[in-house]
């Protein structure tokens, strides 16, 4: 790594660390019903919606109301991107005049869009008109996200309240949440990535006559308005089937530095959210300063083994130099530059599936946030990561996407893990175990566990049966590597992260099916314990901290919780892991093919 | 039931309406107002001004280069040919992908061939793939080992090709951000200046 980098890892870490209590605080204020400059505004559409609707905003709702209504949304939701998807060839705005997806398709990009995955089994580009990314994709981008900050918004309040039978209401979670947080950032941050050069237009291509001669149809669209959403929703689903690599999505560096920020922006700021509801700075510092020991350690991994490259690598670009051929005789030729060995260079940078103008370090900052959030938006293709790269993005997707993590569902995964970290630390030390006051019991703990495991069981059993049924015809690379390519589809899938290893082919009924029951599970298996333990929470009247309550903040605690989610990630999945990327890696040193 | 039904549909559609409605005709309004030419795409008008519709491409896609008088890209997998501009997409091989250690092999035999005076092992960027297929850029060594090749070419003293590519050098985006690179379509096209007409080289 070359000093630029560590620089802009520490800018990174520093403008997220700074950004994030202010917008935590801000969030925390909109949801509990607190009035903004933007009220004047958007406040009239906020009442008009609840007139519209028959919603009592002064209405708490129980828990089970609450996820009854984050069901009855989302499937409406899930109605309209399907509908819209399935008529995309008869209603308007389709310039290009693109046929509806198969209804296989179709029902996959819907679960995948309204559970916040944005698994893609298509080419955006080549396969939906501009009302479908619009309508049914874009109008998903928000409210998954928004659902999200809306549950985490509850479980926050299960932890801060006492003796209470509400989480909060639903639909001012979920209005409040869309109007006052993720709009206004939307609107000003589009415009930010269009100064880069993102389009943003609703024009479909242009043509260009190339100074060789040749024709080119350069496809454009309503860019940087999706792009901004699907980053600050950590949603991830790409216009362009190269997604953030492809130069109308990710012009610059500098829009990539602002994309990466805009993916932990609010993960990291819900995370005060919480530090403000329970009245504990601290509290949130620690678990911020986890998530931030794990990410920085995925980064650097990444960085490392992807500036390293791969022994294939070294020896193509030394092919035919001096070192290994006889040049001929007689030919003047400027000299090498110093700098440059004339042998079969030891490490070389892995440029393949990378973009020039973001180079290695801003890939694989890129790669380890995308995977860390369960964000999935690419701007290198993670098919082509070295093994220990591509082994890292696995594990940060399997540890549950709570490094940061998913917008909301990134909190509330890790309110899971404290709950578990408490109650282990409970068992080591022979007393009650208590979180922030509130006892933890057998409800709480069985909940945390079951949110646990759902995700596990559709990852580790569509990954084993696919790879000896519908699996091994898809693959576009064999060995260790095609095992990999499943491992990583159906751990993006049950963890809502949506990226990929590209080349497996997913576009058929038997991936579409078990992908989208994946992704179902992954999202309600883990929101609707989390709002049963949410519920179970505020009902607790909470005893008095102490000098003998479990402390959940400073060393070690932070310790403690990162030690449960290594152990339980690497424990869950390590034998999987061995079968694919480390034995590829091994592979590899041996200088084998496939 | 039905109270929950009513509001689903109702929330579902308002906030369709101000999402996918206001939202991005608010964006594009005030995109195409404030820095259309970025908003549209960038595209390169041609010297003389726009015939038949048709700009020289854009900044930001890279584009297919094949004569000896012009600098080439990096290698591409969008759609069949390399550089489909509506088919973006990288080639997914691995790093223990036979088929990828055979292609970069192949293109390192070939541009040793065309650039038989590029001693020095080959820039990594100029035998792999890139992300999207439509990179524009080359690194600055990728542009530096094909001086001899063009100049050749062109009928240009090498000194002017290797000025013109240092000029056409960008560093890092505020001197921290990304790498230093070159755009292939824009260096072409001062060659193209520079020579006073059409390319000599194709």
């Amino acid at each position: 790594m070359t000093p630029r980098d560590y620089l802009q890892l520490a800018l990174f870490l520093g403008i997220l660390a700074l950004a994030s209590p202010p917008l935590g605080r801000y969030i925390h204020r909109v949801l509990e019903g607190g009035r903004t400059w933007l009220h004047p505004l958007l406040g009239p559409v906020e009442r008009l919606i609840y007139a519209a609707a028959g919603v009592d905003p002064t209405r708490d709702h129980t828990w089970q109301r609450y996820a009854a209504c984050v069901l009855g949304f989302t499937l409406a939701g899930f109605c309209l991107t399907f509908g819209v998807l399935m008529f995309q060839d008869v209603l308007p705005l389709n310039p290009q005049g693109f046929p509806a997806p198969s209804w296989d398709l179709a029902l996959n990009t819907a679960v995948s869009f309204v559970t916040n995955t944005n698994w893609q089994a298509y080419g955006g580009e080549a396969t939906m008109s501009h009302l479908s990314q619009m309508v049914a994709l874009t109008y998903q981008n928000f409210v998954s996200a928004a659902v999200g900050i809306a549950v985490c918004m509850a479980v926050v309040r299960g932890v801060a309240r006492a003796e209470a039978q509400g989480l909060g209401n639903f639909w001012t979670d979920l209005v409040r949440a869309n109007l006052y947080v993720l709009l206004p950032l939307c609107v000003v941050g589009a415009l930010a990535l269009v100064s880069q050069g993102m389009v943003q237009t609703f024009a479909a291509s242009f043509t260009a006559l190339t100074p060789e001669g040749a024709t080119q149809t350069i496809a454009v669209g309503p860019v940087a308005s999706q792009v901004i959403i699907k980053m600050l929703g950590t949603n991830g689903g790409g216009f362009f089937n190269a997604n953030g690599a492809h130069p109308f999505e990710n012009p610059t560096a500098v829009s990539n530095f602002i994309q990466m920020l805009a993916i932990f922006l609010l993960p990291s700021a819900l995370v005060f959210t919480l530090g403000t509801a329970v009245r504990r700075p601290r509290h949130a510092w620690t678990v911020w300063g986890v998530m931030a020991g794990v990410f920085l350690a995925g980064a650097l991994l990444i960085a490392h083994f992807e500036y390293r490259g791969t022994p294939a690598m070294a020896q193509a670009v030394a092919a035919g130099s001096p070192a290994t051929s006889v040049a001929a005789p007689g030919v003047t030729s400027p000299p090498a530059p110093a700098s440059m060995p004339a042998s079969t260079p030891s490490s070389v940078p892995n440029m393949e599936g990378k973009e020039v103008r973001f180079g290695i370090f801003s890939s694989a900052l890129f790669a380890t946030i995308t995977t860390d959030a369960s964000c999935g938006a690419v701007n290198a293709m993670h098919d082509s990561l070295t093994p220990i790269g591509g082994l890292v993005a696995l594990v940060n997707m399997q540890l549950g996407e709570i490094i940061f993590g998913g917008v909301g569902s990134g909190l509330y995964g890790m309110v899971l893990f404290i709950i578990l970290t408490v109650f282990l630390a409970g068992l080591m030390v022979g007393r009650t175990p208590d979180y922030l006051g509130k006892r933890i019991e057998g409800r709480e703990v069985t909940w945390s566990v079951a949110a646990l495991l759902l995700p596990a069981m559709p990852l580790l059993g569509f990954t084993a049966l696919s790879a000896v049924g519908w699996g091994p015809e898809a693959l576009a690379n064999a060995g260790a590597h095609g095992f990999s390519e499943l491992l990583y589809a159906y751990t993006s899938a049950s963890q809502n992260n949506g990226s990929a290893f590209g080349g497996l082919t997913v576009n058929s009924p038997a991936f579409n099916l078990t992908t989208a029951a994946a992704m179902l599970i992954g999202r309600f298996g883990v929101m609707l314990p989390m709002l049963v333990v949410a519920g179970s929470l505020a009902a607790r009247r909470p005893r008095p901290i102490t000098d003998a309550s479990f402390p959940v903040e400073g060393g070690t605690f932070a310790l403690l919780l990162t030690s449960v989610i290594i152990i339980v990630g690497a424990l869950t999945y390590l034998p999987a892991l061995s079968l694919g990327p480390i034995v590829e890696h091994l592979q590899m040193l041996e200088g084998l093919l496939f | 039931m039905i109270a929950l039904a009513r509001q689903s549909l109702v929330v579902t559609l308002l906030l369709a309406a101000v999402l996918c409605g206001a939202y991005p005709v608010l964006v594009t309004g005030a995109a195409q107002a404030l820095m259309p030419h970025k908003a549209n795409g960038s595209p390169v008008v041609p010297r003389g001004g726009v015939a038949d519709g048709r700009v020289t491409g854009s900044d930001l896609i890279g584009q297919t280069f094949t004569g000896a008088g012009y600098f080439h890209g990096r290698p591409s997998a969008a759609g069949d040919d390399g550089y489909d501009a509506s088919a973006s997409s990288g080639s997914n091989l691995g790093p223990t992908s036979r088929a990828l250690a055979e292609s970069m092999q192949a293109r390192a035999t070939a541009l040793r061939a065309e650039n038989p005076d590029w001693k020095a092992p080959l820039p990594p960027d100029m035998v792999t793939a890139s992300a999207s297929g439509l990179d524009p850029h080359i690194s600055p060594d990728g542009a530096r080992m094909q001086v001899a090749r063009v100049a050749a070419a062109r009928g240009l003293p090498m000194e002017k090709v290797t000025e013109l590519v240092d000029a056409h050098v960008e560093g890092p985006q505020l001197g921290l951000f990304g790498e230093p690179r070159v755009n292939v379509l824009r260096l072409n096209l001062a060659l193209d200046a520079l020579a006073g007409g059409r390319a000599e080289g194709n």
